[in-house]
């Protein structure tokens, strides 16, 4: 039988959830028709494609597409299928098409948007139906996509909240990562670091927000940090990976006390007080870029802003310091693609770059040896969730039953209920169009 | 030893979990990179890698696959590299590189994970024996989504 409006929103209790979520292929594919339809979807960063006719090929909720830089200078997000039988018009990762698109198969050409060109022995079709089919019609844009500073998301479903009102006051993290930057501009460089994890994208998300786990996951990272360290004078200036590594190791205390923020719809920001990237050195040469740029008080403000994490729900956390992105890419109930991105801030010194290339080296590489420990609990855990003795997830640290009118709101930064509002979202924009 | 009997030795210790005594093949500015465009990436190109570690970092490694709380070493992986012939690229009495294709395995509990790549290792000589100034690793797949690769390709 199939699940219903009800059957879902049983699953998210106000201080739990069940199992199910993170288990079960069916709710998976009703995921794919119905929750990621009806949220904003990260796509990629305009600097991928600078030039008119780059592509950039990304795949969405299953579905394959194409960010395409067009001849007017605008971005549009193409469904990567050819109008007559299906062959995509790339199957490389990026490149350049040229003045327009042309399918390998049978020819067929369109132009940047999508819009049908021409098509070989045009005679054979008149009289059809072809020209009215879906056929005719090319290969199609995705309709909501907006450029925010260069990032440029999507929406499938035609109804649905506007980018605005659904990522709201998060933006300011986007904000803040770019005002690093003098001028204004980013630039995803040093390659993307791509992981296969075994686990729900739930799971991952949720870790995002979750500050109790880094002093007993990344017991033996930072315990075998601090051995190589130990002994060193205070002012020694601390390697890089030292810098990055060393603050996992950071008390409960510490955590709790950096605060987090939710906003409606799931997103959330971590570390408003400040963060494990709060500590790094700072670079004058680059502080006085800014303050030419931006005036000495608002250099002060962008710069004391470092928050560990800030999710944009469902598929994007953002690091502002040290420039560093992750994307949230759901292939199966218990199959995740993570990418972490690095960024070059544009009028700023190489060392910014030189750190977020390292941090995601360091922290979300594959090879990582913090995230080793990270990822084996996440697929540990979803073996662990077909025990039958219970079937229920807790997330009922600091719950209180005032958060659930909603909105934005401040709280400890160990307290799940940002992990609570990312799951009352989800059942939210998972049953919004259902019966 | 011959610069290719290290290369064999080097895998060797790594597929037996020696791993402190392969800590000691690396000079003191060792460096041990698997770069994130394999084969293709230049040296000294600003572009990101699976791993960069020189000798702190290394020892870093190694001490944490030691450390009991090392959580997703229960249970351990083990590694197996299977090298083709090392051809010598170039070299002398003092210093020497080589290049060594291969196919690597590791395994943890029931799961398998293989990779193909060849790498290049920068040898000098310290006193009687064979040091790595460079161990390059280039995998064939670098660039492509991957599941965890805890020990040393
Ligand atoms: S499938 Fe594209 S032209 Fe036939
Ligand atoms: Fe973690």
């Amino acid at each position: 039988m199939a699940l219903t409006r009800k059957d879902i929103q049983a699953l998210v209790q106000d201080d739990r959830v069940h199992r199910d979520l993170y288990v079960s292929q069916e709710l998976f594919a009703l995921e794919q028709r119905h929750f990621f339809a009806n949220t904003w979807q990260f796509v990629g960063h305009a600097s991928q494609v600078p030039a008119a006719g780059d592509y950039f090929s990304v795949e969405i909720a299953s579905q394959p597409l194409l960010m395409v830089r067009q001849a007017d200078g605008g971005i549009r997000v193409l469904h990567n299928r050819c109008a007559h039988k299906g062959m995509p018009l790339s199957t490389d990762a990026c490149g350049n098409t040229g003045k327009f698109w042309r399918c390998p198969y049978h020819a067929w050409t369109y132009k940047l948007d999508g819009t049908p060109l021409a098509f070989p022995m045009k005679k054979g079709y008149e009289g059809t139906r072809m020209p009215e089919s879906e056929a005719g019609q090319g290969m199609g844009a995705v309709k909501d996509v907006e450029v925010y500073r260069d990032f440029v998301f999507c929406k499938f479903s035609e109804g649905g909240p506007d980018f605005r009102s659904f990522f709201g006051g998060v933006l300011a993290a986007i904000d803040n990562l770019v005002d690093r930057s003098p001028t204004g501009k980013l630039r995803v460089e040093g390659g993307i670091l791509r992981n296969v994890i075994h686990c729900n994208w739930k799971m991952y998300l949720e870790n995002i927000n979750d500050t109790v786990h880094p002093q007993s996951a990344h017991e033996s990272a930072t315990q075998a940090a601090n051995l190589l360290w130990q002994g060193k004078p205070a002012d020694e200036p601390k390697p890089m990976a030292m810098e990055q590594i060393l603050p996992f190791g950071a008390g409960y205390d510490f955590f709790d006390r950096m605060g987090g923020r939710v906003y409606p719809n799931g997103h959330s920001m971590l570390g408003v007080n400040f963060s494990i990237h709060s500590g790094y050195a700072q670079v004058p040469e680059y502080e006085a870029a800014l303050q030419a740029a931006h005036g000495a008080e608002r250099t002060a403000e962008i710069l004391q802003r470092s928050p560990q994490n800030s999710v944009f729900f469902p598929s994007l956390a953002v690091k502002s310091s040290p420039q560093a992105i992750r994307v949230i890419r759901p292939l199966a109930a218990d199959r995740t693609l993570v990418e972490a991105w690095s960024f070059r801030v544009d009028g700023a010194p190489d060392l910014l770059f030189e750190r977020s290339m390292t941090y995601n080296r360091l922290v979300f590489s594959p090879m990582s040896v913090v995230a080793h420990d990270d990822v084996h609990l996440f697929e540990s855990i979803q073996q662990g969730l077909q025990s039958d003795h219970n079937e229920w997830v807790s997330l009922h640290r600091d719950f209180d039953a005032s958060e659930l009118e909603g909105g934005t709101r401040e709280v400890n930064g160990t307290n799940e209920l940002l992990m609570r509002n990312q799951f009352r979202a989800w059942a939210r924009y998972m049953t919004v169009d259902m019966e | 030893m011959t610069p290719q009997e290290f290369i064999a030795y080097e895998a060797r210790l790594l597929d037996e979990a020696r791993y402190d005594d392969w800590l000691t093949l690396f000079a003191a500015d060792g460096r041990y990179w698997v770069p994130l465009k394999g084969a293709a990436q230049a040296e000294g190109e600003p572009h990101n890698a699976l791993a960069d570690e020189d000798h702190l970092l290394l020892s870093l490694r190694v001490q944490r696959l030691k450390n009991p709380k090392a959580h997703s070493q229960h249970p351990r992986s083990r590694s197996q590299h299977v090298l083709q012939v090392s051809q010598q690229l170039k070299g002398d009495a003092y210093s020497c590189e080589l290049h060594t294709p291969f196919l690597y395995i590791e395994s943890r509990g029931s799961r398998q994970l293989l990779l193909a790549g060849s790498a290049t290792h920068r040898l000098v000589r310290a006193g009687d024996a064979w040091r790595i100034r460079l161990k390059r690793v280039d995998l064939l797949d670098a660039g492509e989504p991957l599941p965890a690769i805890q020990l040393f390709p």
